[in-house]
């Protein structure tokens, strides 16, 4: 049934969770973010992912606690859709589908059943608020089409529009204007900075805007760093307002805190800034927050704020300004150099991270597992600072060993270079420098490449550059008499004709080098280091080159930039076959011999799946995305997959990612995007403990001693309580969101068949008053107790098995008579 | 006198600044020339340089402002006892002065019983001014040692004075008179501020870290708010609270020297709300009116708004908002005001700086312009052109300049080297501690004038190749006492001056001697003192005029009144009595310019035209008064005239630019026809190249002199301002 459905490009996330504000749940227990068509729901204790909501079809641009009901979320994406969600369980309640493409949404307590949607005209960059209608329907999918129009020309970013406490007004600020429409007075008040061009004035765009939660108070951020706070903007003439500037660059975001006390901004210069009393002497800092704030928001409960960065990432802060919590994903800050490396040991991807790091991320969990920092020096935020980057990185024996390159250039005969060699240290789980290489080559480094021999006690690594050498590294003893070590010295230097060496690659049985220089191709015997034959195909300069694998291991493939890829075969030394096609990543799968290669055209990119000695292609997609594809990478799977579909098949034991020009990184699948959520995350959701609040220590404390002592008396006596997570039904009944549960009635039957002892683990006359059933039953139903106790004895008299009613000896009917009798008036004040 | 400090020329002393003045001058007239081809052919344009004392010299900055709601009079006392009278009416056009006095350093100002005006100073007294003879009316010793604040009731019937020795004492206004009611309970340290409740029942005193609040009926205080003397977690030495305002809630709202605006509940005594603004002083506090907004000013150069802005505009709750701050000040801001419309504020850097409130501004003309006062809108340089003297006149001394000449020739835009330096002549120093009021020289160049508030000095000035003596005319009768304006007749033969009694004498000066010709008294009925004058240049007329009154012309050789210019709304800046036709022409502050020939005693049918058409309205929108008028002697179409920032020769014969017309155009390039230029010349030929100009006349008909002030000189006499920490520096 797999097989039905067609491959799909997808998302695999990786995607950008700073793209809008988090939202903070009622409780400040959970954070909830927009990651592309995702909205994702984050423990704010324990920064794991607990949900992701999916449903949208396209970007997901807004999400908002439904003022309401705080137990559900909003959100709107670009595929038309105002979507309202259960988060705590992750099910889409109802679908509003608005039609237009919506760009942002807000809501706010006062506006009855509605919502308010950027959204933008058919002009390209006219953009309007509006509120929607949200019609009451009890079918899943509605129609909203009543629109009423609240804004025009707004900006398209939600951090340009504030509603005002209790809802009176919404102000937007687009360039120089600051407009503030009351909604009493269906009145809007329009405020101009002076724009001239004059230097004063020249940076005084406002960039962002939030709203007193208490007082009629406006503040926006500016280009030049200024805090504007505007009061009295009820009137067009008496308005007024006042300025804070710490910040030097532009102000990025501003959020109040829930009591409007201070305020908080942040920007470029990465520290967060608090505003007490909104004074300009009264303020305190968090610095060192690592990248651009791009988002601030703060938890309706005030406990917590949260600051979305630029380098992906998510931090949550307590209110005495201390960092508690950090989400981080694929940082998408800088250039990838590195292009998509697989880390044999955790099987993540390893790419360029922060500007001088190699970040670590995992595919299946779609977070940053560490940050490795290779050029470790202090990185300065300067614009036209030429920085060190961090251009190669390659894996060898199995983990073991990490080459990095890393250069600089400020002028064209300036070049700084480094290759840096890591081991892996068993004790600290991590990369330990081994070896510092300094320029290695006299100039760029092109390709890097690890010999993959089983052979791990003589690691070979081997660099080509632009100078025109390739240079064979290899580990010797570099033991003195202080201690035993190992290093990384050159061992042969290879040229061929002062050509540019552009690539290199070993053999899968390591027997073999590949090196391609410019147009030529040249293989090398590993033992001795001699150039064994050269290909020559006159067909432009090799950009790609590799070896076939397992059964297809005699085969040498070979891209050039004219559009033209060949295969050799290296038994016969000759050519092949060759085809027209203009390949821009070309990667052979580890675990099989297919090597999938994506080109290049006008109109998009093509992904061609095929095996070295079949010339005709196992599979083709066209189209895969409209970018140019970057880099792309295999990556084993841990359990494979079995795609009957010949087509498929190549998918069975390896994923193929890749990462385009805007840095998306996509891969295929068959199936809707599965569940990403360990096993563990999922349990934290469900073991979701009563709230730490003081009752809780008192009562819960004191309740949990009394537990324990029932506990002991119980064991004494030999008695095991029925533990409700062992019994499906009871299971089932607590951990299905309540509004998709058939009625109670009909549960009745089975919840209360569970709880009864069975007759083989249990004795008639040990059943428990159990605290807990009784709790249960309260949440679940809050009926009537009569009718629930009538029910009881119906299910009694019809639905059981006539055999548990003959177990009911006659204490326990005299201990359900009790039960009966249990006032519970008290339910329906609650 | 503290104008005349800010507004004289410059020292002589550095070399390099001298040079480069004199480059200015040079290029000041052969720029003016091109400007006016025809009337200044620029080739022969002779090189001049004035110059100024040297040495260290105080600046006088602004210690107090004093506005009155009534008249919308502003007045402004200096550090070195000068007062000064702005009507915010007219322009802000410094209508009225005292001058100083070395030991009347004023400490504040006040207005009480609608338009009276007191002063009280370190010297323990409190001045009366007369407002009409622009004298002092008495001054009164408090005996409480230096005074440093003063109030006057709410009803204005009160004035209420905190001394060194901690004592507040309550004098009752009487007419003419101020007369010692009583003293309050006496507190430990001066009294630095005092404010009375709207209601006048209570008031509140200042002092060195704590604050009264004093009931007026028993004069005992009833509470005392001690001030906080940390700043930033350091305690500082003492807390000096520097100005204190009294609302009508009962709220107290205190600024001191630890950067503190502290909101105070007179009630109970308690601290309501603080707001640091400043990591230094904040020196003064000015409430508006309606209570609604007030304004502090701080030592860092900055004043803050605060308003009464409502919390949501629902609730009627209201708080007290800090909304914008102004740096138009590098000093200190010793003193701040608040008008309906506007913020004004005065400190060290001597500008007087006038800030209107957009929102109180009804329509967005010149009004709503920033205004910022930083010269006398008097002149204090006179010139003799024969022997091309300059006299400038300074608080405590005059400078008699004689100018360079070079012999070098160049094109327009040239500086040409000196062959001849500017000479200092003179350097006359005053006898007491009053400021001199006003100087003159003759034409010829061998009388000085000067005038203090309480003696007139009259010198002859003897040339002898090289050097120069200076000989006293002695027994100067009793009348001459005092004067507010002096001037030589072209022919050096008569004086003219103006004494603050409103009476005009003709003096016939002879060789050594002199003899009292005429005195014109007043007209019946007006006490108002004559501050500008304007000869002939054939001797035959006099104008003079008040700051008010209309302009009065006098026959001189008949010596009676011969005709009464109409008054105008707005008061008279500049004078001057064209040759040949003998026109009167009369600049206003609101930069109108009238024509007024005296023979035909009626105005000219120039000054028709223009008023019919009316000026162009970016003229009219100009904010310095025209302090100087002057003709060409060869030319009689130009009225040459100029205010602090600008030159103007205004051509009768070309037609007035319409609204629609470039008023400010640049020089044609030259490269265009003369078709072009001449459908666009008008009337008003317009030089800014100055930047401070205080003085500008024609030598001759060829040469122009024109002194320059340069506002970085000023400021680098000034003390240095409080460092503050600038990012990226």
């Amino acid at each position: 049934m797999v097989e039905e459905e067609s491959l799909r490009v997808v998302h695999c996330g990786g995607s950008e969770l700073n793209f809008r504000r988090a939202v903070f749940s009622a409780d400040s227990k959970y954070i909830f973010c927009v990651s592309g068509d995702f909205v994702k729901v984050y423990s704010t204790a324990t920064e794991e992912c607990v949900h992701i909501l999916q449903g949208h079809r396209n970007l997901v641009t807004g999400i908002h606690l439904n003022p309401n009901n705080h137990l559900q979320l909003y959100s709107c994406s670009f595929d038309g859709t105002i979507k309202l969600w259960d988060y705590i369980d992750g099910i889409l309640i109802k679908t509003f589908v608005v039609g237009h493409k919506l760009h942002a949404l807000f809501t706010h307590a006062h506006a009855e059943d509605s919502v308010f949607v950027i959204i933008n005209k058919e002009t390209p960059d006219i953009f309007q608020l509006v509120s929607v209608k949200l019609p009451k329907s009890s079918s899943q999918e509605i129609e909203a089409e009543e629109i009423s129009f609240v804004l025009d020309y707004v900006n398209q970013s939600p951090k340009c529009i504030a509603f005002g406490h209790e809802g009176e007004y919404v102000a937007a600020v687009r360039d120089f204007y600051l407009s503030v429409y009351f909604f009493k007075k269906k009145k809007t008040s329009r405020f101009i900075l002076s724009s001239s061009r004059s230097k004063k004035h020249a940076k005084n765009n406002f960039t962002c805007i939030a709203c007193h939660p208490k007082e009629d108070c406006i503040a926006t951020g500016h280009k030049d760093g200024k805090i504007r706070l505007w009061r009295n903007f009820d009137d067009d003439k008496k308005y007024t307002y006042t300025c804070l500037h710490w910040h030097h660059d532009m102000v990025m975001d501003l959020a109040f805190s829930v009591t409007g006390s201070s305020l908080l901004s942040g920007g470029r210069e990465s520290v967060l800034v608090e505003w007490r009393d909104a004074t300009e002497k009264n303020k305190e800092f968090l610095p060192r927050l690592g990248a651009t704030i791009e988002h601030i928001s703060v938890s309706p409960a005030g406990d917590l704020f949260c600051t979305s960065h630029s380098d992906n990432k998510i931090i949550v802060i307590q209110r005495n300004l201390e960092a508690s919590a950090v989400i981080q994903g694929l940082v998408k800050d800088s250039n990838i150099f590195t292009g998509l490396v697989i880390d044999p040991r955790t099987k993540a991807l390893v790419l360029n991270g922060k500007p001088g790091h190699l970040q670590f991320y995992s595919l299946q969990s779609d977070k940053q597992l560490y940050n490795l920092d290779i050029v470790q020096q202090e990185y300065i935020n300067d614009h036209g600072l030429i920085q060190i980057e961090l251009t190669k990185a390659a894996f060898g024996c199995y983990g073991n060993w990490l080459a990095t390159v890393e250069q600089r250039q400020e002028k064209e005969t300036e070049l700084e270079l480094q290759m840096k060699l890591w081991t892996y240290n068993k004790k600290t789980q991590g990369f330990v420098l081994n070896t510092k290489i300094s320029m290695p080559h006299e100039d760029h480094i092109t390709a890097l490449c690890f010999g993959n021999a089983e052979k791990s006690e003589n690691p070979t690594l081997v660099t080509a550059s632009k100078d025109g050498h390739f240079k064979v590294w290899i580990l010797t003893d570099d033991s003195d008499i202080y201690k035993q070590a190992v290093g990384w010295t050159c061992d042969f230097v290879g040229s061929y004709h002062k050509y540019q060496a552009t690539n290199c690659c070993f053999s899968e049985d390591g027997s073999l080098l590949a090196v391609s220089f410019e147009e030529i191709v040249t293989i090398w015997d590993s033992e001795t280091w001699e150039l064994k034959c050269t290909f020559c195909q006159r067909a432009g300069k090799i950009r790609n080159l590799c070896f076939g694998r397992l059964t297809c291991s005699k085969y040498l493939l070979g891209a050039t930039e004219n559009g033209i890829l060949c295969c050799w075969n290296l038994l016969s030394c000759a050519l092949e076959w060759s085809a027209k096609l203009n390949i821009r990543v070309m990667e052979p799968d580890p675990n099989s011999e297919n090597v999938a290669a994506v080109s290049q055209s006008s109109v998009g990119s093509d992904l061609f799946v095929f095996k070295p000695s079949e010339p005709r292609p196992l599979y083709i997609q066209k189209n895969i995305c409209r970018e140019e594809v970057q880099w792309g990478v295999f990556v084993p799977r841990d359990v494979p997959e079995s795609f009957t579909s010949e087509a498929y098949q190549w998918l069975n034991r390896s994923q193929f990612y890749f990462l385009t020009k805007s840095q998306s990184l996509l891969t295929f699948s068959t199936k809707s995007p599965e569940e990403k959520l360990t096993p563990t995350s999922k349990q934290l959701l469900a073991e979701e403990s009563l709230p730490t609040t003081p009752f809780y220590f008192i009562l819960g404390k004191h309740r949990q001693q009394q537990d324990e002592k029932l506990n002991k008396a119980l064991e004494d006596e030999l008695i095991q309580l029925p533990l409700t997570e062992n019994i499906p039904a009871i299971s089932e009944l607590l951990h299905t969101p309540a509004h998709v549960l058939p009625s109670a009635s009909y549960l009745c039957s089975m919840f209360v068949n569970s709880l009864l002892l069975s007759k083989e683990t249990k004795s008639a006359e040990e059943l428990p008053d159990d605290i807990d059933m009784e709790e249960e039953k309260e949440s679940e139903d809050s009926d009537e107790e009569n009718d629930f106790t009538e029910k009881v004895q119906d299910t009694d008299n019809t639905d059981l098995g006539e055999d548990i009613i003959h177990q009911l000896s006659k204490s326990e009917e005299k201990e359900l008579r009790k039960f009966r009798k249990v006032d519970y008036s008290w339910i329906t004040a609650l | 006198m503290a104008a005349a400090e800010r507004g004289a020329a410059r020292p002589t002393g550095d070399n390099r600044t001298s040079r480069r003045r004199r480059r200015r001058c040079r290029e000041h007239s052969l720029r003016t020339s091109g400007l006016a081809p025809r009337a200044l052919p620029g080739q022969s344009a002779r090189a001049r340089g004035s110059g100024a004392e040297r040495g260290p010299r105080r600046s006088a900055g602004i210690r107090c402002v004093a506005y009155n709601n009534q008249s919308n009079r502003l007045a402004v006392s200096r550090t070195d006892g000068t007062v000064e009278i702005y009507n915010l009416s007219a322009n802000y056009f410094q209508e009225k002065f005292f001058p100083g006095h070395e030991s009347r350093a004023t400490e504040a100002l006040c207005w009480a019983k609608g338009q009276r005006l007191f002063s009280a100073g370190l010297n323990g007294e409190i001045i009366e001014y007369d407002l009409q003879a622009l004298n002092i009316k008495y001054a009164m010793d408090a005996f409480g040692g230096p005074i440093w604040s003063m109030a006057a009731s709410p009803s204005g019937s009160q004035l209420l004075i905190g001394c060194e020795d901690g004592s507040v004492k309550l004098f009752q206004i009487i007419p003419d008179k101020i007369q010692f009611e009583r003293n309050f309970d006496r507190q430990k340290s001066r009294i630095l501020s005092l404010s009375w409740h709207p209601s006048g029942t209570h008031i509140a005193a200042g002092s060195i870290d704590y604050i009264s609040v004093f009931d007026v009926k028993s004069g005992s205080a009833i509470h005392k708010m001690l001030v906080d003397r940390q700043y930033m977690n350091v305690s500082k030495r003492k807390c000096i609270i520097w100005g204190v305002a009294f609302l009508s809630d009962g709220t107290v709202i205190s600024v001191d020297s630890a950067g503190k605006v502290q909101f105070w509940d007179s009630a109970t005594g308690t601290l309501v709300k603080n707001h640091l603004i400043a990591n230094a002083d904040v020196q003064s506090i000015a409430v508006s009116d309606q209570e609604d907004s007030f304004v502090v000013g701080t030592a860092e150069g900055t004043i803050f708004h605060f308003q009464l802005v409502s919390v949501t505009s629902s609730s009627s709750e209201k708080q007290w908002v800090r909304t914008k701050p102004f740096q138009h000040h590098t000093h200190d801001v010793r003193t701040v005001a608040h008008s309906p419309t506007a913020l004004i504020s005065g400190g060290t850097d001597t500008h007087l700086v006038i800030r209107p409130l957009m929102e109180k501004v009804e329509v967005k003309n010149y009004d709503a312009a920033l205004r910022k006062i930083t010269f006398p809108h008097r002149r204090l340089i006179s010139c003799s052109k024969k022997r091309q003297l300059l006299l400038f006149q300074f608080s405590h001394h005059l400078d008699l300049w004689r100018l360079g000449s070079t012999v070098a020739t160049g094109k327009h835009g040239d500086t040409l080297p000196l062959s001849k330096d500017a000479d200092h002549l003179l350097h006359l120093k005053t006898k007491g501690p009053e400021n001199i009021i006003c100087s003159c020289i003759s034409p010829c160049g061998s009388w000085i004038a000067y005038s203090t508030a309480s003696r007139f000095f009259l010198y002859r000035l003897n040339y002898e190749h090289d050097s120069i003596s200076l000989q006293r005319v002695s027994k100067m009768p009793a009348f001459l006492r005092s004067a507010l304006q002096i001037l030589f007749s072209e022919d050096s033969t008569k004086l003219f001056v103006a004494s603050n009694q409103g009476s005009l004498h003709v003096i016939r000066l002879l060789e050594g001697s002199f003899k009292h010709l005429h005195t014109f008294q007043p007209q019946s009925g007006t006490v108002e003192s004559m501050c500008l004058l304007a000869v002939s240049p054939d001797g035959n007329w006099l104008a003079a005029s008040g700051t008010s009154a209309g302009v009065h012309v006098y026959n001189v050789k008949r010596l009676k009144l011969h005709c009464t210019v109409p008054a105008y709304n707005f008061p008279v800046t500049a004078l001057a009595i064209a040759p040949n036709t003998n026109n009167l022409v009369i600049a206003h502050s609101d930069q109108q310019i009238f024509e007024y020939s005296i023979p035909d005693k009626q105005y000219t049918e120039w000054s028709r035209t223009v008023q019919k058409q009316g000026f162009h309205h970016l003229w009219l929108q100009r904010d310095t008064p025209i302090t100087h008028i002057s003709f060409h002697p060869k030319r009689p179409m130009y009225i040459l005239v100029h205010d602090a920032y600008m030159f103007c020769i205004i051509d009768k014969s070309l037609p007035l630019p319409n609204d629609k017309t470039l008023l400010y155009n640049p020089l044609p390039p030259t490269n265009e026809s003369d078709v072009i230029r001449r459908r666009t010349a008008h009337a008003f030929k317009i030089s800014k190249i100055y930047k401070p100009l205080l003085f500008m006349d024609l030598l001759d008909e060829r040469t122009l002199v024109a002194v320059e002030r340069p506002l970085d000189d000023i400021i680098a006499q000034l003390p240095p301002p409080i460092k503050k920490k600038k990012f990226g520096t």
